[in-house]
């Protein structure tokens, strides 16, 4: 028994400790964000905050909280990350199903197949996306967020393999009752498929809540900014370039505490919403990368 | 029900890829692509003859390669160490934290890390300096401690995250073949040299393969996140150069001759690199 010799201990010993300290270091960023977004504005400001807040006060999240630009920003990625996220699974579900299908059954499913996956495999880049969505007439709405990623093939070839996991004596059965394909989907494959629709509405929501960088190109208004972008901009943008042309937003950023405040605000959905989630990312991932 | 998929598919992914002849054109956006006029290959050669954007395709092969060859082996090891883990509680609590930095944006993680590694007293130089009486180093600011920074977080972000793929192969992996050295009185150190690591080796193999198709996006969202006008040199890569380029001072046509040059490497990339995948250790899409 390797687990009772000297040498495996020290190894085991090193080894809880060194995993430990990884681990540690991996949330060490968030933990002094949330420290520093709750101390005091001097030892904030004097970078004296390491992991734990100095002069302990919420006056951060009170004036972030009360800034009517950050909360309209926090509306607009809600509501995006709910219509966007609805809208996806819903068109992605449709697409599956008849791709899940034999070819002997679906008689034009490999065209099909192909026909989204190239779009991973080639894409016309950022200038011609920029221009076909001007000549949509999507430029300045919530639409142009939300409909281009509205068909994610990587969440469809992941659906798909998904259903034909399905046994298909269940469709059989239905059909010999007299069910219609669209009767199947939703009273068969919908209710066997939750736990994986679950999964990728969740990878799609972190997806939509994390996006900046269609919200930068897009939107002409930094009031109509989705709160990711809408941080890009007062955090990122005027750190590194000292434009100063956003006044009110000015005043704001000259403090560290709202600025911790504003990050860890930015980040708390995705921290309350994935341990619980975390053994269906698993399952979700392995499920779409290891094939026997 | 494919009709939704198929039209949102032609709008937003084929109707882009017409876009690309734009490439060969001096385009005007008031004349579109109708009006404007053909030039041929202009922008493909200008792509050559700047110093800059060779400078910028360098950059981003450097970049990416370090990426991939460090995603490939800290997942690994981190598997390797986690799976000698027997207590369920700390493997799972160990998993968690190390999931964690995955799933935050780069515009989040970009102010952290801008807030971290400040020169100016920021928690990571403080750390160094009291600790380890190093001056203060100006990671953002200087072209390769940049190139540092952006591969070295990047691995601390996306670590955890790789390292799952690696752990389901090792439940994977026959118990009977350990029991078997175990018979022999092979240690477990050798064990892990003659059982665990050639059992890892087929889907190592994938992921490299997989990843190479990458080599010319070294993550746009991460540097753009984390860069600034000092770093420009040593920190640009193909696509935030084309949004320089491309979208902030409207040179549209050349921004998309670069960009479908690099589409159509990366196409090549991933389609040889997939039919090797599938031979080597076949591994298929669906």
């Amino acid at each position: 028994m390797y687990h009772k010799t000297l040498p495996y201990r020290m190894f085991s010993l090193f080894n809880y400790v060194f995993l430990a300290v990884i681990a540690f270091l991996c949330m060490l960023p968030l933990v002094h964000t949330l420290a520093v977004s709750l101390s005091g504005r001097a030892p904030a400001n004097a970078n004296l905050v390491g992991l734990l807040p100095i002069d302990f006060t919420w006056d951060a999240y009170h004036k972030t909280l009360s800034n009517a630009n950050f909360l309209h920003s926090l509306w607009i990625s809600v509501i995006r990350t709910v219509i966007g996220t609805a809208i996806a699974m819903a068109v992605t579900f449709l697409t599956a199903y008849p791709l899940s299908k034999e070819s002997t059954v679906f008689r034009s499913r490999t065209w099909y197949s192909w026909f989204f996956v190239v779009t991973l495999l080639f894409g016309g880049g950022l200038v011609p996306t920029y221009i076909i969505i001007q000549k949509l007439g999507l430029m300045n709405s919530l639409w142009a967020l939300i409909l281009p990623g509205a068909i994610d093939v990587w969440l469809l070839v992941l659906l798909l393999n998904f259903f034909r996991g399905i046994p298909h004596a269940l469709e059989e059965a239905a059909l010999i009752d007299g069910a219609g394909q669209f009767r199947i989907l939703l009273l068969i494959y919908l209710p066997l498929s939750l736990p994986a629709i679950a999964t990728l509405s969740l990878f799609k929501m972190v997806g939509h809540w994390n996006a900046w960088f269609d919200g930068l190109i897009y939107l002409k208004n930094i009031q109509d900014y989705p709160l990711a972008t809408f941080l890009q901009t007062i955090l990122i943008q005027i750190d590194s370039t000292q434009l100063s042309s956003l006044g009110r937003e000015m005043e704001n950023i000259s403090n560290n505490t709202v600025k911790a405040a504003q990050i860890f605000i930015g980040a708390l959905p995705i921290l309350m919403v994935y341990p619980f989630l975390q053994k269906y990312f698993v399952k979700g991932m392995v499920v779409g990368s290891v094939k026997e | 029900m494919l009709l939704p998929g198929v039209i949102l598919a032609l709008l937003f992914h084929y109707l882009p890829m017409f876009g690309v002849v734009i490439a060969f054109q001096e385009y005007k956006p008031y004349l579109g692509v109708t009006g404007s006029d053909w030039v041929g290959l202009k922008h493909f050669r200008a792509i050559f003859e700047r110093i800059d954007s060779l400078q910028v395709i360098w950059n981003t092969l450097l970049i990416a390669a370090l990426k991939i060859a460090f995603m490939i082996l800290v997942p690994v090891v981190f598997a390797l160490l986690l799976n000698e883990v027997r207590k369920m509680a700390f493997k799972r609590l160990v998993q968690t934290l190390v999931y964690l930095p995955h799933f935050l944006s780069w515009v989040i993680l970009g102010a952290i890390l801008t807030d971290l590694l400040s020169p100016e007293g920021g928690l990571v130089n403080r750390v160094l300096q009291e600790w380890f009486g190093i001056p203060p180093v100006f990671f953002l600011g200087n072209g390769d401690w940049f190139r540092f920074t952006v591969v070295t977080s990047e691995v601390w972000k996306e670590f955890g995250f790789s390292t799952i793929i690696y752990l389901a192969s090792l439940a994977g992996i026959n118990p009977e073949l350990y029991e078997a050295a175990e018979a022999d009185g092979a240690s477990r150190w050798k064990q892990t040299l003659h059982i665990t690591i050639p059992s890892l080796v087929p889907i190592m193999t994938v992921c490299a393969t997989l990843s190479l198709s990458s080599i010319l996006s070294a993550g746009f969202d991460q540097i753009f996140n984390l860069y600034n006008p000092l770093v420009y040199d040593k920190g640009d890569i193909i696509d935030t150069y084309v949004y320089r380029v491309g979208i902030l001072s409207q040179k549209l046509s050349f921004a998309t001759a670069i960009g479908l040059f690099k589409s159509v490497v990366s196409c090549i990339l991933i389609l040889s690199v997939y039919r090797i995948a599938l031979k080597t250790a076949n591994y298929r899409i669906f």
